[in-house]
């Protein structure tokens, strides 16, 4: 009876009745309380899925109730994350769900002083329209009368936020077009990685896992803020830790990640390079590396050719062109032989070269010849002696004087590393943009790369090098790129050659060993993906359909094109160059510059709206009335409301499904690509024009969901695994084959959908399987997860010692076994010697660990792929505080500039003005905020956590400048001034060099003036100014000058900038010199 | 769904361990999400990397950073202070986080003043307030010695981490311990926690950083010890903690007890005014 249980349930009585005498628990329970249910259970379903915000890609369990997410939560079950979630992966739940993301289409029409709602059909129909104009208006066959066949009127920026899919088809789209200048976050994050470490192992990757750092017994990260940029992956810094491991954080700026450090080691910003050289010298000098290793599997003993000069004191190697700023490579090369690089700078003049020169008649059978070894390490050209005199400069005196680290500071680093590495101890480097990010980015990662060569660190546990990188699928973008100079598998993009046919191609590219050896069925399978029937042996399998490059096409190339007034449309999906590209100016300028905009977005961030409330507006300089630029704002679709893969900074392939359909015009890039491609076919379906034929014969099939029309991305997922001739799912790249039996859209992701079985949504729980997580998802190639594992056993195949060991060959199998796949042919004995005149894998022997190197072996020196040289050289960064003192050359003399009236540069230290801009400045992520923040301002759970931009100063500047806590400063550069919140902290350290002291102030970037937090942008102040071989931005180390208060509003603004420039007398020419 | 039994039910509790903190307050957001607790504005404190400024009713876990010129084990900062006249001294640095939250009280005041039972004490032995009980009254808010349960200014009713009761009922950590990536929030049975800690500190103290102690461990402690305790390495007011807290409720029996004698005293002389007045 409701009346008896309504006097029972009356808490006096309950309290009467001595269940809780003292009223104080169970007695007082309330309907309220018994009425409360957990909604992770009473949620209809939990959906799979994978953080959206950085590359550690977090597995997530998304709740759905009545259709609607009610939570979202770390996933237990996954070895990489364990459950746990950083606070932006925290917020999920809000960045999908909350009220700042746009639902509908929004229109600005040329001129237009607002936006105005457009149905999204026709939004696309008008897209259409427009790529077809544009297209036919920016069409170059051919350029100095050399084939290009592409078009240079449309560039589009943006994926790394995206699934791999999604890229995928953003780039055979626009391949198809003949579009080239396609770009994402890679390009502007960690493309130096990919030269560095591709160039010097064979794979551009993340050489091992942030798990696999628990075994670590030294870990050094600099160039990174592991525990704000990636807290759930720092777990494993933690776990070594606590295991005994040593941690040593390397960087300009104290940060979280330092407080958790043993040892951390202030350093000057953009002076890695001296350091890693000094760390070389103490290891070459005092004979400390690991020697077998370092004679059986590095190219140490190589000899180089004569033609070869190290810098000396004029800071330049032999081949540079002070004309043009840039390498001739060709005198680089090993004596005897002409090796292919597996990355960086390929199919370029160079590489062709010696197909017709005098060396190729010396070289052996092949064409190519075989490097000559002398395993003494005696002879003057072998790289080992090379190495030695190139670094030999580089003492504990150079790097106090250079990186501002007191000499015993640096020994103890220099001793922790030889210490902690050899036969039963490893050592770790991680690092993230903080090393990419520079005029000679690539070469940091390349002197990382050759210290853990030397010290034998390379595919072992707890050894390697950790590229933690930044986006959800910034390595899959990398991998399935949009970015200009690859294509699907880092095969190079085509450049425009006399003779472009493929087979030229692949003689250009392929290294005559290893599995680059195998290029050509990479290709074919890929265009055979791309263009199905049409693609056969008798038309070169359509290679000719390839739009062809003439030089850096690179994010920053496209907006000199937009300056110039040659680009009329850019699509931006999932990027925002007005606050995350180097030089915001430059960037809105360019903008301006096109006829139309198309933004793809979750909120109107600054790129979207610049032509109405961007600072030039405020300036004067533009009026919205007078802007032609056509904007479409097209809403996207979250990660919960579509399905595909996401590609983390392991390697790790990861399916996300899906778990609501998005509301409204909310769509995925997969579904806005498909049927912008769809529209495009039909527009141009009876087209006769030879430059419509790609995309006409493109296959673009997939299977739509009914009522959503979406498409399959597993469809996609299939294509790009790829298939033989009777359709079946490959389940290997070694199945692929170069007569056009096969297909694969991306050959290294071939065997993700082996079996036909979808390989990357694996979800065996970690705690039934071994640290390697090899059953969770999949992880190219081949599903290994520390690349080079061969090098974990001795070159008779035993592991170096019990505690180091990972995988070995086991004799009475016949096969290479141990904890992870062997990144080797499985059956390939370690006493296998390639026979005379091998080619491809077979040349590679039981003892090269490095199967995609050209000659299998790491290599210390580079003859090929690195565009500024084959050793890292220290140059200081473009703009700095101090002059070089290591040699003649003040900058890196092959770095890419960009001389415009808004990107001007800072003088020479020492030269008169450079006293004007003398505080170095360098730049990082705080945890609370996401890249860009596009996903992290608008977010009101993490805005809270850090609403302000601010900057970080020492007491020591703040006292010379005048600076409060808590007030205003105004910075100022040769191209922009911001104002920030001032943070005085002893995190912040001025460093002595010799006689001088250098402050450094600490910028965060994340800030923008859209959005719920609002501040200053960082890139206002930076410069484009690039690294050669990447063509990333030198964004880590710049100087300014810090004023207190708050900085000029309207024209002022720009006056004030002005004012500096005149004041330090900076023209067209200044900091050109190479 | 059945309340289980209380007897069946071990104490549940947090223990924080701060010298693993990173930080990145994971567990502000992760218990902003589950909870539905609301965003409370964009200030910026300058107070380090500390813009949640507390707890409060709109803030069930607090990130606290202290910056402080001091040791802490072997960590060397090697910064340089270039501008201190006495070189080398300066050189010490250590940047302390620690992620508070609701103590959960052996002896809660909070619980002990309210007049609706509006707060009450779970089978998990933890501390919650019943949202459609509490009247707003406040007498909690100055009775919690710790400073952590606060009314939220729109709705009148008091707010606080509830040790995510509603989790617990189903078998689930709190969101706070299950967000944190480096396991410096864990959950679990109180015995268990202290037992770990206690090996924990050990652990700290032969790795040379003397300076880690426990808080609010003790059930002994002024509180009878906390069901959220955690692990320092520096005194507890350098975290705004307060050093020797006592249940503010603490002196009632006493209380009563003068009160009765009062009563009674006040009673006799009536009585004997009474007996005087009638002779």
């Amino acid at each position: 009876m409701p009346e008896r249980r309504l006097i029972t349930s009356w808490p006096l009585l309950r309290q009467l009745r001595g269940e809780d005498p003292s009223g104080r628990g169970a007695a007082v329970r309330s309907a309220g309380t018994d009425a409360i249910r957990a909604r992770t259970v009473e949620a209809d379903r939990v959906v799979k899925s994978v953080c959206p915000y950085c590359a550690v890609g977090c597995a997530q369990n998304v709740f759905v109730k009545d259709g609607r997410v009610v939570q979202v939560e770390g996933d237990p079950d996954a070895p990489h994350s364990r459950g746990r979630l950083c606070p932006k992966g925290s917020a999920t739940l809000q960045l999908t769900t909350g009220s700042a993301r746009e639902q509908y289409v929004l229109y600005r029409r040329p001129y237009g002083s607002d936006w105005e709602r457009l149905d999204l059909e026709t939004a696309m129909d008008m897209v259409a329209d427009r790529i077809v104009d544009s297209r036919r208006r920016g069409w170059e066959w051919e350029v100095d009368s050399v084939r290009t066949r592409r078009c240079m009127s449309i560039a589009a920026l943006g994926g790394a936020t995206l699934d791999n899919e999604e890229n995928y088809l953003i780039k055979k789209l626009l391949t198809a077009l003949g579009v080239i200048q396609v770009e994402n976050q890679a390009r502007v994050c960690h493309s130096s990685t990919v030269v560095g470490l591709g160039t010097s192992f064979g794979r551009g990757a993340s050489s091992t896992l942030p798990a696999d750092l628990q075994h670590s017994d030294l870990i050094v990260l600099e160039g990174s803020n592991m525990a704000e940029a990636h807290p759930v992956a720092f777990q494993w810094v933690m776990e070594a830790k606590a295991r005994g491991a040593t941690v040593v954080h390397v960087d300009p700026h104290y940060s979280r990640t330092s407080a958790l450090a043993d040892v951390f080691v202030p350093i000057r910003a953009g002076s890695d390079i001296a350091f890693l050289g000094g760390i070389i010298n103490y290891v070459i000098a005092n004979e400390l590396d690991f020697r077998e290793y370092v004679l059986a599997y590095t190219n140490a003993p190589t000899i180089v050719g004569e033609e070869f000069q190290d810098v000396g004191a004029d800071g330049v190697f032999s081949g540079f062109d002070p004309e043009t700023g840039a390498y001739d490579p060709s005198s680089w090369q090993y004596e005897g032989a002409f090796v292919a690089a597996a990355s960086g700078q390929r199919d370029q003049e160079g590489n062709l070269a010696p197909l017709d020169s005098e060396r190729s008649a010396n070289a052996s059978e092949g064409g190519r010849g075989d490097p000559t070894l002398d395993l003494t390490l005696t002879h003057p050209r072998c790289v080992w002696q090379i190495l030695k005199r190139h670094y030999a400069e580089y003492t504990p005196e150079m790097v106090e004087r250079t990186c501002g680290i007191p000499q015993d500071l640096f020994l103890t680093v220099c001793r922790l590393f030889v210490e902690n590495s050899g036969r039963e101890r490893t050592a770790a480097f991680v690092h993230g943009v903080g090393w990419t990010q520079h005029t000679i980015g690539s070469q940091y990662i390349r002197a990382a790369s050759i210290l853990q060569l030397l010290l034998g660190n390379m595919g072992r546990p707890g050894g390697g090098v950790m590229a933690m990188r930044g986006h959800a699928s910034i390595q899959g973008s990398s991998d399935i790129p949009t970015l200009f100079d690859t294509l699907p598998g880092y095969i190079p993009m085509p450049h425009a050659h006399a003779h472009g046919d493929l087979d030229a191609f692949v003689s250009g590219d392929a290294a005559k060993r290893g599995f680059w050896g195998n290029m050509r069925a990479y290709m074919v399978s890929l265009l055979k993906a791309w263009y199905g029937a049409t693609a056969t042996a008798e038309n070169d399998f359509c290679f000719d359909y390839l739009p062809r490059l003439t030089g850096s096409h690179s994010t920053y190339d496209t907006v000199m094109e937009q300056l110039a007034g040659r680009i009329e449309g850019y699509l931006l999906l999932g990027q925002n160059p007005a606050v995350g590209s180097a030089n915001s100016r430059m960037q809105r300028f360019g903008m301006a510059n096109c006829k139309w905009l198309v933004v793809r977005d979750f909120s109107l961030i600054e790129s979207a709206t610049w032509w109405k409330d961007g600072p030039e507006i405020a300036s004067g300089e533009m009026r919205t009335e007078d802007i032609e630029t056509e904007v479409f704002f097209f809403p996207a679709a979250a990660h919960t409301e579509k399905e595909g893969t996401f590609t983390n900074t392991q390697r790790m392939v990861q399916w996300h499904e899906k778990a609501i359909d998005p509301a409204a015009d909310r769509r995925s890039d997969l579904w806005f690509i498909y049927h912008l491609g769809r529209r495009l076919r039909e527009r141009l379906a009876g087209s006769a024009d030879a430059a419509d034929r790609p995309l006409l014969d493109l296959t673009w099939d997939y299977p739509l969901a009914s009522g959503t029309n979406e498409p399959s991305a597993e469809a996609v997922l299939a294509e790009i695994n790829g298939w033989n001739a009777d359709g079946e799912m490959l389940s290997s790249y070694t199945e692929l084959a170069a007569d056009g039996s096969t297909a694969s859209g991306c050959w290294i992701y071939c065997g993700a959908y082996a079996d036909g079985v979808n390989q990357t949504a694996r979800r065996t729980p970690g705690s039934e399987q071994n640290w390697t997580g090899s059953q969770w998802a999949w992880a190219w190639p081949a599903n290994r997860r520390i690349l080079y594992n061969r090098a974990s056993a001795d070159p008779e195949g035993r592991p170096w010692s019990e505690r180091k060991a990972l995988v070995w060959w086991d004799a009475a199998e016949g096969r290479w076994v141990g904890h992870d796949t062997p990144d080797f042919e499985a059956d390939k004995p370690p006493s296998y010697r390639p026979p005379e005149g091998a080619t491809g894998p077979a040349a590679i022997a039981g003892t090269d660990p490095f199967i995609m190197q050209a000659d299998g072996r790491g290599w210390l020196y580079a003859p090929a792929g690195v565009g500024d040289g084959p050793l890292p050289v220290h140059y200081e960064p473009q703009d700095s505080p101090l002059p070089n003192r290591l040699h003649r050359r003040q900058r890196n003399p092959a770095r890419q500039l960009y001389p415009h009236p808004n990107n001007r540069y800072h003088p020479d230290p020492g030269t008169p003005g450079s006293e004007v801009f003398p505080f170095a400045v360098t730049t990082y992520r705080l945890t609370e905020h996401f890249t860009a923040g596009g996903m992290s301002r608008w977010t009101p759970y993490l805005a809270e956590l850090q609403p302000e931009f601010f900057c970080e100063v020492s007491p020591e500047l703040a006292g010379e400048r005048g600076l409060e806590h808590g007030g205003w400063a105004t910075l100022v550069s040769a191209r922009g001034v911001i104002e920030a919140r001032v943070m005085v902290t002893d995190r912040m350290t001025p460093l002595r060099l010799g006689d001088r002291i250098v402050h450094t102030i600490g910028l965060p970037y994340h800030w923008g003036p859209n959005g719920y937090a609002r501040g200053d942008s960082m890139n206002e102040l930076s410069s484009m100014a690039l690294d050669p071989s990447s063509h990333i931005q030198e964004v880590k180390a710049l100087t300014v000058d810090i004023q207190p208060g708050r900085r000029p509003r309207g024209p002022a603004r720009l006056a004030l900038v002005q004012e500096y420039r005149t004041r330090a007398g900076i023209t067209e020419t200044t900091g050109m010199a190479r | 769904m059945s309340v289980p039994d209380a007897t069946e039910i071990p104490r549940m509790g947090f223990f924080t361990d701060t010298s693993v903190c990173i930080g990145c307050k994971a567990c502000e957001v992760a218990c902003k999400e589950w909870n539905g607790v609301p965003e409370d504005g964009l200030v910026w404190t300058g107070h380090s990397h500390d813009n949640s400024q507390g707890l409060s009713a709109d803030t069930w876990r607090h990130v606290a950073f202290i910056e402080q010129r001091a040791t802490v084990g072997h960590h060397q900062p090697n910064l340089q202070r270039t501008g201190a006249s006495d070189g080398d001294t300066d050189q010490a640095f250590r940047w302390l986080m620690a992620s508070d939250v609701c103590k959960h009280c052996t002896h809660a005041a909070c619980l002990d003043v309210c007049p609706t039972g509006a707060i009450f004490r779970s089978e998990f032995g933890t501390v919650v307030v019943q949202a459609d009980v509490c009247n707003g009254c406040g007498y909690c808010v100055p009775a919690c010695p710790y400073g952590v349960i606060d009314k939220r200014p729109d709705d009148g009713r008091v707010f606080k981490c509830t040790l995510c009761y509603d989790r617990l009922q189903v078998g689930q950590e709190p969101a706070c311990a299950k967000a944190c990536p480096t396991d410096s929030i864990q959950f679990g049975v109180l015995d268990d926690l202290r037992e770990r800690a206690t090996l924990r500190v050990e652990r700290l103290h032969a790795d040379g950083v003397t300076e880690a102690r426990l808080y609010g461990h003790d059930p002994s402690d002024g509180v009878g010890g906390d069901g959220a305790f955690f692990l320092l390495l520096d005194e507890p007011e350098v975290y705004g903690l307060p050093p020797a807290p006592v249940v503010t409720t603490a002196d009632l029996p006493a209380m009563w007890r003068h009160s009765a004698l009062a009563a009674a005293g006040l009673l006799l002389i009536g009585l004997l005014s009474a007996a005087g007045a009638r002779r």
